[in-house]
């Protein structure tokens, strides 16, 4: 059993890695989507184009301005002086932001009464927008401070002590390449496995494999184990990547995260068999792949939370398995999180594989024909 | 061949000394290797020659669709090197099968193709009605093309490559997987034609007894070119060259191994109770000479040359013949004979299968005794594909019994199935692999470990001389090589059965030959054999078959007894074929006749 | 000559619009998937955090502790859960129960009466740095509100000297779908236009029926436009769906003429053809036109276009090779007239740069496709 099981395995492996397009599959995009993903996909904003109208000419605005001109998150495009010379900046998208500062500003704010900033911004993209408010609060916020020290009044009662844990500088990239892990393991594992039976079923060795004494068993194992090690190497040079060049800290143990990793392989397979044997062309099963991964991928917590998401749709990520292990992957790079902690994570994605292991099979031995 | 068949200036297609080379990751094919030939106007002219003849490739010339690398062609006097686009406008092509868009229906795939053309509106109702009269499809035109059967959708083919009434028709293989009755009908089609528009066909066929319906043949083989004449001149030729043999005291398997072998013999094939013989010389042989020493009783008689014959003696004769298909080995543990014994191998009793509400095969029995070659034939679409695979089990039967050595093999244990050898269809191995490896992982399938493993691997390699080969990735092999190791996969594990699903389609007349020398020493053996297939001359090989038609058997027997069925005065001795046309013309006189 | 080329191309085309009909992959990409991706990302996906897990730690709870708590209570955007103590918190956030944790020590109240600067421990959880981010600006407001009420209630002059009035033009309450979705219509378009031409051509050359149909009088620009025509008009189907269900559905303002829609998605959706009939030209088999059109056009469209992800954001290099994604520029008109309306500086550029890049994709596929097999 063993045997023959072992020498479909080593078929398996050469049929994916002598054809120079699998081969492609395997290697091409996951670079390419490494180095674009890792690069590209990322909501730290630095460099925010942004003007000033500074109606006030005073050394507290000028201060202030100063402030912003000198945050690496900013940078000055553009000084106006009226009111019609914001419209036209902001509709070019020459600036994300205008800063206006009244021209009572500093007469305001010697007076003891608040001094007013306004601030205009592109709300085009609502996301960049949010964040570029909450850079510009916290440059004010410390303007504050600073003038309320400087100007002798009583401190705030109380103040902020802001520190975030386990990504102390809030990096983008720290979020989305363990992202990375899971979405291309999921890519080309689903791949692999996917096109593998309707290979052979247009190619017409399936029915050359099932007159031999093997049982659909161990057609399935067979079928499944090259999977599970493509998966598992190409998530490997994946992590290296990030720990290596993108210097994301790897602070948990191998153990959940490998443990995490298995899990997750062997529901991907069992998705990728499902499709395989419901499937009777290649091309079916590429779309197929297409149709699961698309939304998978989007709501799987990938780029934006889960928690975001409407109640309905948050019910429905539950049977999506990359979901769990988006959470394994990024709690053991970034929390150092232990197997206990992820318990809740790993058995649900036990069940959605062997569920779907269980139904490929199934569908393997129905559709044999 | 006669020089004055070539008339230039008379001349519908001529091509002149052209050249075509294909190359593919370094290896480069030469397709067509300095071929002139001349399609005459106003007649059928059939190029023929086995797969890789080059036939497609002179049709893509043809059609401006390739470029040759050297030579010219010109078609109706156009220069299709330089004006394909006039060429493509006035010629009519049917590429070789699909073609059409099976998504659409009969009239729309019509219409399609009227509108290329530019057939005005109102002349299309009566020029539909001709072609449907012709092609008999009237009653299907709502029906989507991939509905139709085989030889249904090469009418509707040859009906859409039609609309434009082109003096010049281009058809690749119009008559592949097509059974003989819609084969017959196609050619009554083309020749009405011809006689009606005086149209120029010229047609391209693997099928070397359909050079016979030709007015001229192009012979090709492997990129070159055999001949071009009358068919007649060709058997003419062979004339008092072939001769029957028949020997009662000996097995007709051991008889053809021992007269294939005697000097003077060009060709030797089982018909029926008999070996066919073609000689070297126009000289009656003595049994003396044939079979190596005296046969009482052995009967000789001289027969009217084939087709088949001509093409056989003519790549003998070549000086290429590939040295695989001179020196075909019989196996070389040459067992004592055995006759087919009593015992029943293969039982199918009753058996069915439906699709929904339609029987793809119905009420289906026979048996088949150990060491017999049986075979199963049919036209694409009869049921014996299904028949085969539920006996393969890769199919459930929906009703009746099927034992194969004893048990069903879908629900058998794996053991079971160990002692059946498979060989699919196309080639069914994996194309990335190499041969080595192939033979491998097919010899682990099949349970073989350890020593015993590379004992049989390496003896696959010798037996079909597949040595030099063992590394070179078995998708790149020629189309005969890829037959015998898909052949020595199906022996890895010694077998009691062999079940071969349409082993030789595409093969030449010679790797035909080899091929079935090999399944006569199989048999010899004591190994059963189930054979598919569509030609139908193959049904000679066999001991016994079944001819099927719309999933039911027709007739059951020997081809011999077949054949004498349909003696008749206007048909003293007629082929296989004739006896399959006459079976199914009975079957549908019985359908109406019990309808009415 | 005239009416036999009008013969020749509606034939062509009518045989195009019968086979989409009566394909299920056709209608799966062209008709399943854009509705599939509109409602995911018009109601599943959101950048924006509501309803934040936020632990509440307490130390020694009293007035002065429950004033400042009082307005994560108040606040849309939390939901606070107590604990005892902080270890008990940070657990918690292990365990992903809570995003963040408010840790209010002992002394709180104590140092809050003696001349201030009592401090508030604020722990957010930053492996989501985007969520993380946004979670401190929203506390950052809460602190805000306290202080200024608190220096009401005690009748003090304001200690906040300077106050952001922030303006959020196009978007004024910043929700992302409203960003969202007009971006979408480029990558839906980019399925229709690029994805489905590329394997549908390439089926042709796969099932031998672009053989036959080249050998007839019907030249190659006969059959590109047969292909473009049929495609075309899908492809500005899908537009109009998704435009109609991001205005109707999802309440997405349209500010922008509906004409200059129209005319710039006119102009990607050719640009889109031109890359799907190269592709398929080039490979002439479904299966790797399908995987080449995917990692070439779909993926670009979807992340290097500034349909998610700013390209402002971006590295220097990954920003030059955006340029020439043509989705980049369709996503920019798109947000802008959706959003912003006519700005005809803007978008202008944008178009032309469309124009350019669909008259090369467009010159390449003609130059790729001949009426031979070579």
């Amino acid at each position: 059993m063993l045997h023959q099981i072992f020498a479909l395995v080593v078929k398996e492996l050469l049929a994916i890695l002598k054809d120079v397009k699998s081969r492609m599959v395997l290697i091409g995009p996951p670079i390419i989507q490494l180095v674009v993903f890792g690069y590209a996909a990322t909501y730290d904003l630095n460099h925010v184009p942004f003007a000033v109208y500074n109606e006030d000419r005073s050394q507290p605005s000028r201060d202030l301005v100063a402030r912003f001109a000198e945050a690496p998150a900013f940078q000055e495009v553009a000084v106006i002086h009226s009111d019609v010379d914001v419209a036209p900046l902001i509709d070019k998208r020459k600036a994300l932001m205008v800063l206006h500062i009244d021209r009572r500003f500093s007469r305001d704010l010697l007076g003891g009464v608040p001094g007013h900033v306004q601030l205009i911004m592109d709300g085009r993209n609502s996301n960049t927008a949010l964040l570029v408010m909450g850079y510009a609060n916290a440059i004010v916020t410390d303007f504050n401070t600073w003038w309320a020290a400087r100007s002798g009044g009583d401190k705030p009662p109380a103040t902020l002590d802001i520190r975030s844990r386990f990504n102390q500088n809030l990096q983008s990239q720290w979020f989305i390449v363990p992202g990375i892990v899971a979405l291309l393991t999921q890519v080309v594992t689903l791949l692999v496995t996917a096109l593998s039976v309707a290979r052979e079923r247009e190619a017409g060795t399936f029915d050359q494999l099932l007159v031999t004494p093997m049982r659909p068993i161990d057609i399935l194992l067979g079928k499944s184990i090259p999977g599970l090690l493509i998966g598992s190497v190409e998530a490997t040079f994946i992590i290296a990547a990030g720990v290596l060049w993108f210097g994301v800290p790897l602070r948990g143990g191998f153990v959940p995260l490998y443990l995490g990793l298995f899990l997750f392989l062997g529901s991907v397979i069992g998705i990728g068999l499902m499709i395989s044997s419901l499937s009777v062309t290649q091309q079916q099963a590429l779309l197929g792949t297409f149709l699961f991964m698309v939304p998978s991928i989007i709501l799987s917590g990938f780029a934006t939370p889960i928690a975001n998401m409407p109640p309905l749709i948050q019910d429905i990520t539950y049977l999506n398995p990359m979901r769990y292990f988006l959470v394994v992957v990024r709690g053991v790079f970034l929390e150092g999180a232990s197997t206990r902690s992820l318990t809740p994570q790993y058995w649900p994605m036990l069940i959605i594989g062997l569920a779907t292991l269980a139904i490929a099979g199934w569908l393997f031995r129905r559709r044999l024909y | 061949m006669p020089a004055d068949t070539r008339k230039p200036i008379d001349a519908a297609l001529e091509l002149k000394s052209v050249t075509k080379s294909f190359h593919t990751k370094g290896r480069t094919v030469r397709a067509l290797d300095a071929v002139s030939v001349a399609v005459k106007h106003g007649i059928v002219t059939g190029l023929i020659g086995p797969d890789g003849a080059g036939k497609t490739t002179l049709m893509r010339l043809a059609t401006g669709l390739l470029t040759p690398d050297q030579g010219t062609i010109s078609v109706l006097n156009i220069d299709a090197v330089s004006q394909p686009q006039r060429v493509q406008s006035v010629v009519g092509y049917m590429p070789q099968r699909f073609g059409l868009y099976e998504d659409l229906s009969v009239k729309e795939n019509l219409d399609l193709y009227s509108d290329l053309h530019a057939v005005p509106e109102a002349d299309r109702a009566s020029h539909y009605s001709d072609l449907m009269r012709m092609t008999g499809l009237a009653p299907f035109m709502r029906r989507l093309a991939g509905k139709l059967s085989g030889g249904m959708k090469q009418k509707l083919g040859l009906a859409c490559s039609l609309v434009g009434t082109p003096p010049l028709l281009l058809l690749d293989e119009p008559t592949v997987g097509v059974d003989p009755v819609s084969r017959r009908e196609l050619w009554a089609i083309i020749h009405r034609l011809v006689e009606e528009r005086s149209a120029t066909v010229l047609l391209s066929t693997a099928y070397l007894d359909e050079a016979e319906r030709c007015n001229e043949v192009i012979l090709l083989h492997e990129g070159k070119l055999l001949g071009q004449d009358e068919p007649a001149a060709f058997t003419r030729q062979l004339a008092g060259r072939s001769f029957h043999v028949f020997a009662p005291h000996m097995s007709k398997r051991a008889l053809q191994e021992r007269i294939s072998q005697a000097p003077g013999v060009l060709d030797a094939t089982i018909q029926g109770s008999r070996v066919r013989v073609v000689t070297e010389q126009a000289v009656v042989p003595t049994a003396e000479q044939i079979v190596g020493g005296a046969a009482p009783d052995m009967q000789i008689a001289p027969v009217a040359a084939r087709f088949e014959d001509s093409f056989v003696a003519l790549l003998k004769g070549s000086v290429d013949v590939p040295p695989t298909a001179r020196a075909a080995p019989a196996f070389t543990a040459a067992a004592p004979s055995c006759t087919p014994s009593g015992e029943d191998v293969i039982v199918v009793r009753n058996l069915s299968r439906r699709f929904g509400d339609f029987y793809a095969v119905r009420d289906v029995s026979f048996t088949v005794g150990r060491g017999e070659v049986f075979g199963l034939l049919g036209a694409n679409g009869a049921g014996k594909s299904t028949t085969f695979r539920m006996l393969c089990g890769l199919l459930p039967a929906s009703e009746g019994t099927l034992r194969v050595a004893g048990v069903d093999l879908r629900s058998a244990a794996a053991r079971a199935r160990a002692r059946v050898g498979y060989m699919a269809q196309k080639f069914s191995l994996y194309g990335d692999l190499s041969v080595g490896e192939n033979l491998r992982f097919f010899s682990s399938a099949y349970r073989l470990e350890g020593g015993h493993q590379r004992e049989r691997v390496e003896w696959a390699l010798a037996e079909f001389e597949l040595g030099p080969f063992a590394d070179a990735t078995s998708r790149d092999l020629p189309l005969g090589f890829k037959q015998r190791l898909a052949l020595a996969v199906a022996l890895m594990h010694e077998p009691d059965i062999l079940f071969l699903d349409e082993p030789t389609s595409g093969v030449d007349p010679l790797g035909r030959r080899e091929f079935w020398r090999r399944i006569n020493a199989l048999a010899e053996r004591g190994i059963t054999i189930l054979v598919t297939t569509h030609f139908m001359e193959e049904a000679e090989y066999c001991d016994r078959l079944v001819i099927m038609a719309q999933g039911r058997i027709l007739a059951q027997g020997t081809s011999e007894e077949m054949r004498t069925r349909f003696r008749s005065n206007a048909l003293p001795n007629p082929t296989m074929e004739d006896a399959f046309v006459a079976l199914i013309a009975a079957a549908e006189n019985h359908q109406v006749g019990s309808a009415a | 000559m005239n009416a036999e080329l009008i013969m020749r191309l509606r034939g062509l085309i009518r045989k195009e619009a019968l086979q989409i009909l009566r394909d299920p992959s056709s209608i799966a990409i062209a008709f399943v998937m854009p509705v599939i991706l509109l409602l995911i990302f018009g109601y599943g996906v959101s950048l924006d955090a509501r309803r934040v897990p936020l632990a509440l730690v307490c130390e020694n709870p009293n007035r002065d502790t429950a004033s400042f708590t009082a307005g994560f209570f108040q606040s849309p955007y939390f939901v606070p859960v107590r604990f005892g103590t902080v270890q008990e918190a940070e657990e918690a956030m292990r365990a992903r129960m809570v995003d963040g944790i408010v840790w209010l020590r002992s002394d709180f109240s104590r140092r809050m009466l003696n001349g201030g600067n009592a401090a508030i421990g604020l722990l957010v959880n930053g492996v989501d740095a985007n969520n993380a981010r946004i979670i401190e600006g929203y506390l950052q407001q809460v602190w805000a509100v306290w202080l200024a009420k608190f220096d009401a209630a005690q009748g003090l002059p304001l200690r906040i000297p300077v106050q952001v009035d922030a303006r959020v033009w196009f978007n004024p309450s910043v929700t992302s779908t409203d960003f969202l979705v007009p971006g979408l219509i480029a990558v839906i378009m980019t399925l229709t236009g690029a994805l489905l031409t590329a394997m549908v051509v390439a089926r042709e050359w796969e099932r031998g029926t672009m053989e036959a149909v080249l050998v007839t009088p019907a030249s190659i620009h006969e059959i590109i436009l047969s292909k473009l025509i049929p495609y075309f008009v899908l492809g500005m189907g899908g537009m109009g769906l998704s435009v109609a269900m991001a205005v109707w559905l999802f309440g997405v303002p349209l500010r922008g003429s509906l004409w200059l829609l129209l005319a710039s998605s006119s102009v990607f959706l050719l640009c889109a053809l031109g890359m799907g009939l190269l592709i398929s030209v080039v490979s002439k088999n479904q299966f790797v036109a399908g995987q080449i059109a995917i990692i070439v056009t779909f993926l670009p469209a979807f992340i290097l276009s500034g349909f998610v992800f700013d390209i402002r954001s971006m590295p220097a290099a990954i920003e030059l090779i955006t340029h020439i994604v043509a989705a980049r520029y369709f996503v920019t008109i798109l947000q802008t007239l959706f959003l912003a309306g006519n700005v005809w500086r803007l978008i202008v550029p944008n178009i032309l740069a469309l124009v350019i890049m669909a008259g090369i994709f467009l010159g390449l596929a003609r130059r790729a496709s001949h009426k031979s097999l070579e």
